[in-house]
């Protein structure tokens, strides 16, 4: 079966790539492909890439897709991929209308991928990437066996998480610098300022010598730690230290790639599903739709937008935000003047006839990810208006019950589940740790305890790799703990009972 | 676009095949499997097959959700949370349901007991005939033109002509060339089997006790069904009479009365006399009781019937002792006294509890009969 547009769909096609461009839009050029729902969820089940390396998980993916489709539980009505050309795949069986949604839905991603910052340092090329990893494993199948080959990506693929979320941003390992005191010195010289005699203890007075000393000694105190500073990419960290076999290395390698790909993806989730959506909303109902078509379009994009107790709809959240902040820059209500107001009636009717909101949110689009997007416009008014609550796990009932509906508990647990996406924050801390080679993570424990059954099987995976006893030190149930494990045995030990 | 997920559904089927049998104790065990079987599949809950990573416990996190209720009001269902990436996948807490068939199930079944093939008896007196497309022939109808071949005989023929050109490569095929596709009829010897359940219900027997019985039949029917194309079951229950009955009153009833096993193996005799020829079927014979029957004459009868009148028609003949508070366990012991060891067809086992069914299937079906 062809995959490409009919011609009735490439008709369709490009009316909406129209109003798209209309709308100021800036996206990458899409290629659609027709797949029938077998496709799609073969395609799915590879995250959206036609080519990627052989492993099982890839099968259960599609197996669980292809199951729940069966039973009429869920349907893949888009997909996208953050790429250069950007690719989506409409199902084959979705009424013209729908395709239409999609279309629309489709160029509001490529649009937040080409212009968001967080998409600034992803391979646009990825599509290629994929492919090339495919290769490569493939090569090493043939090389050591499907069964090392498979293992060890199911190693690599529990680490996947160990890395640095922010590294594309941020530069954190210095350049090696050279040494700052000589090799021998036991004591580090401070290199004075240049200042005649009579003038030296006023130009270098003698507390700042220490000081400098003192920053000195620290500097090469921490010359002798392994790693210098705490890493956050553990990954990074194992690829350049760990033994191992050349294969092995670059499958940790590859692994780390893609991981790194998908981490965008993960902190705009929200952005990127709610500017999608209002784009859809906003090309279908102003511009695109048919009289006729109007009751399904109104169905299907209800059926996107629904919300349930327990779970917070990212399409939802998204797109009624940037509504949110298209209403308020277009009437003004934001600001000192704004925010100063007391009068609730007077706030309500607030209208300064800006009209400033469309272009708000194409900045916003361009600088914000979720964590600073909820951060910034998340507002009382919205919190009340959307019915937002916090719930938690109550053990006397063994169930879950809604716990607060206070607008800074709901926004501080909102902006914990985004930080770090959702991750828990561990860096290497210690390649020699009891001086015996051991590897040392650190959890920076912020309130919630790592799963333990997860957490010692991970354990095991990384002693895979590092061949050495490792440990991480985190908190259960409020005191300190060491996770050990030493390629025998595993265990747990308070940490302050160590001397 | 080509798409090969073929491969990695298969080794993530064989993942799922390796689980099975590391817990197929446990589905022996407790019967789960039951009732989740459908025409030709069954579905199986396993626990979710996960990749291990450092993550947050799920039942301290909470989250965020949204709509209606006050602080207190529980959630419906499992909430999962929306904007965590890896929602809907709280793993050990859902299940992963796979479906296999039931042929597969009995193979498994089959490698972790490490149960023998079953010999069908000699008989492949009945024959069944299939015809299957798989000769050529260089007659026929059109509409059975093999054209692959019919082509590879005109290039052959061309280029041994010298007629073939390879900067014009055109194929004419002559009368000559063409193949027909054509049958040959497969002769298969066809093997029939029929297995009679019986079963005691009288009062001794309790609600723990047919669950075993049902547990275990269910597993020597997914075998047996594997070595046999047809196979037929009949269901009889007895307390001090015997009747036929069909699956799910053989399973449901709870009569109570006393017992007299000869009723039940007479009936046995008088079913395999009226329907089963032992020449042309393979005839298993499982009979499940507490070992308590009314009197110890009517435990000679049945001796006495078994070892003259049923055992030369029988492929085996398999006695499943449930033990219950009540029961004597006296017909084990009269059973083993009359027939030792050196009885082949005669296969017994005590069934204490649901932990021993694994054992009692291996006792039953590890003969190979």
């Amino acid at each position: 079966m062809s995959t490409r547009l009919t011609p009735e769909l490439e008709a369709i096609r490009r009316e909406v790539e129209g109003y798209a461009q209309e709308y100021g839009l800036d996206y990458f050029p899409v290629i659609f492909e027709v797949l029938d729902w077998n496709q799609i969820n073969m395609v799915a089940a590879y995250g959206g890439f036609p080519n990627r390396y052989p492993h099982w998980r890839f099968g259960m993916e599609y197996e669980q897709l292809s199951k729940s489709y069966a039973y009429g539980l869920s349907k893949i009505y888009e997909m996208v991929i953050n790429n250069d050309p950007s690719y989506a795949y409409l199902l084959h069986s979705n009424a013209e209308v729908d395709q239409k949604l999609v279309m629309a839905h489709v160029y509001g991603h490529s649009d937040f991928f080409k212009n968001n910052i967080y998409f600034g340092q992803t391979n646009r090329k990825m599509m290629d990437e994929m492919a090339n990893h495919k290769t490569r494993v493939k090569k090493m199948i043939d090389k050591h066996g499907m069964e090392a080959v498979e293992n060890f990506i199911e190693v690599a693929l529990s680490l996947e998480n160990l890395i640095d979320t922010h590294a594309a941003g941020i530069r954190r390992r210095r350049p090696v610098e050279d040494d700052l005191s000589g090799e021998n010195g036991e004591r580090p010289l401070v290199s004075k300022l240049k200042s005649k005699d009579y003038m030296d203890k006023f130009i270098n007075p003698k507390e700042f010598l220490e000081e400098q000393r003192l920053r000195l000694e620290e500097a090469k105190m921490q010359k002798k730690n392994f790693p210098e500073s705490p890493e956050r990419d553990v990954l990074l960290f194992l690829v350049e230290n760990a033994p191992m076999e050349r294969w092995q290395r670059d499958i940790l390698e590859i692994i780390r790639e893609e991981a790194y790909y998908f981490v965008p993806q993960m902190q705009t989730k929200i952005m990127n599903e709610g500017w999608a959506s209002y784009w859809h909303s906003t090309i279908m109902t102003q511009r695109a739709l048919k009289p006729s078509e109007f009751i399904d379009y109104a169905d299907h994009h209800s059926g996107t937008l629904a919300t349930s107790p327990g779970r917070l709809n990212p399409y939802k959240i998204g797109i009624e935000l940037f509504r949110d902040i298209e209403d308020r820059w277009n009437k003004g209500k934001f600001g000192k003047e704004y925010d100063d107001c007391d009068d609730m009636v007077e706030k309500k009717r607030w209208n300064k006839n800006l009209g400033q909101g469309r272009q708000k949110i194409f900045e916003v689009r361009k600088i914000y990810s979720d964590l600073t997007f909820i951060d910034t416009f998340l507002t009382e008014d919205f919190c009340r208006e959307h019915k937002l609550f916090t719930f938690a796990y109550n053990p006397n009932k063994q169930a879950y019950e809604i716990a607060s509906r206070e607008f800074k508990t709901v926004k501080g647990k909102l902006l914990d589940a985004l930080t770090n996406r959702g991750q828990p924050f561990i860096s290497v801390t210690n390649a020699n740790y009891q001086n015996r080679g051991e590897l040392y993570l650190v959890h920076e424990h912020h309130g919630i305890d790592l799963r333990p059954d997860y957490a010692e099987e991970t354990l095991k995976n990384l002693h895979i790799v590092w061949k050495r006893p490792v440990a991480i030190e985190t908190k259960v149930d409020g005191t300190e703990k060491i996770l050990y494990y030493d390629g025998k045995a595993y265990q747990e030990s308070d940490k302050n009972r160590e001397v | 676009m080509v798409l090969k997920i073929e491969q990695d559904y298969n080794r993530f089927k064989q993942i799922v095949r390796g689980r099975i049998k590391k817990e197929l104790r446990k589905f022996i065990t407790n019967g789960e499997l039951i009732g989740k079987q459908g025409k030709d599949l069954i579905s199986i809950p396993l626990p979710q097959i996960d990749i291990p990573h450092f993550t947050f416990g799920s039942r301290q996190k909470g989250g965020v959700g949204q709509g209606e209720g006050n602080p207190g009001d529980p959630l419906g269902g499992d909430p999962q949370q929306g904007d965590d990436p890896q929602a809907g996948n709280l793993p050990g807490e859902h299940l992963l349901e796979v479906d296999i068939s039931l042929e597969e199930l009995a193979e498994i079944l089959g490698e972790e007991l490490e149960l023998p093939r079953i010999e069908p008896k000699g008989k492949s007196n009945i024959v069944h005939y299939r015809s299957k497309y798989s000769s050529l022939r260089r007659t026929g109808p059109d509409s059975l033109v093999h054209r692959k071949r019919t082509y590879k005989e005109a290039l052959k023929r061309q280029i041994l002509a010298g007629t073939y050109q390879t900067e014009r490569p055109i194929i004419l095929p002559i009368r000559e060339d063409r193949r027909y596709r054509s049958w040959k009829e497969e002769k298969k010897p066809e093997f029939n089997a029929v297995v009679i359940y019986m079963m005691d219900v009288s009062g001794s027997m309790g609600q723990e006790q047919k669950e075993i019985v049902r547990i275990e039949s269910f597993w020597i029917d997914t075998w047996l069904r594997s070595q046999y194309d047809g196979l037929e079951t009949r269901y009889i229950i007895h307390d001090a009479v015997a009747r036929e009955v069909d699956q799910n009153t053989f399973y449901h009833t709870r009569e109570s009365g006393g017992t007299i096993i000869s009723s039940a193996y007479k009936l046995c005799l008088k079913t395999i006399e009226e329907d089963y020829d032992p020449n042309e079927w393979n005839i298993y014979a499982f009979h499940f009781s507490d070992g308590d029957n009314w009197s110890s004459n009517d435990t000679q009868e049945c001796l006495g019937l078994l070892a003259n009148q049923m055992l030369p028609k029988l492929n085996v003949f398999c006695y499943g002792q449930v033990e219950s508070e009540y029961g004597s366990g006296q017909f084990l012991r009269d059973l083993n006294e009359r027939f030792d060891e050196k009885e082949e067809k005669v296969l017994s086992s005590r069934i204490e509890s649901k932990e021993k069914i694994f054992d009692s299937i291996k006792a039953f079906l590890g003969k190979g009969k």
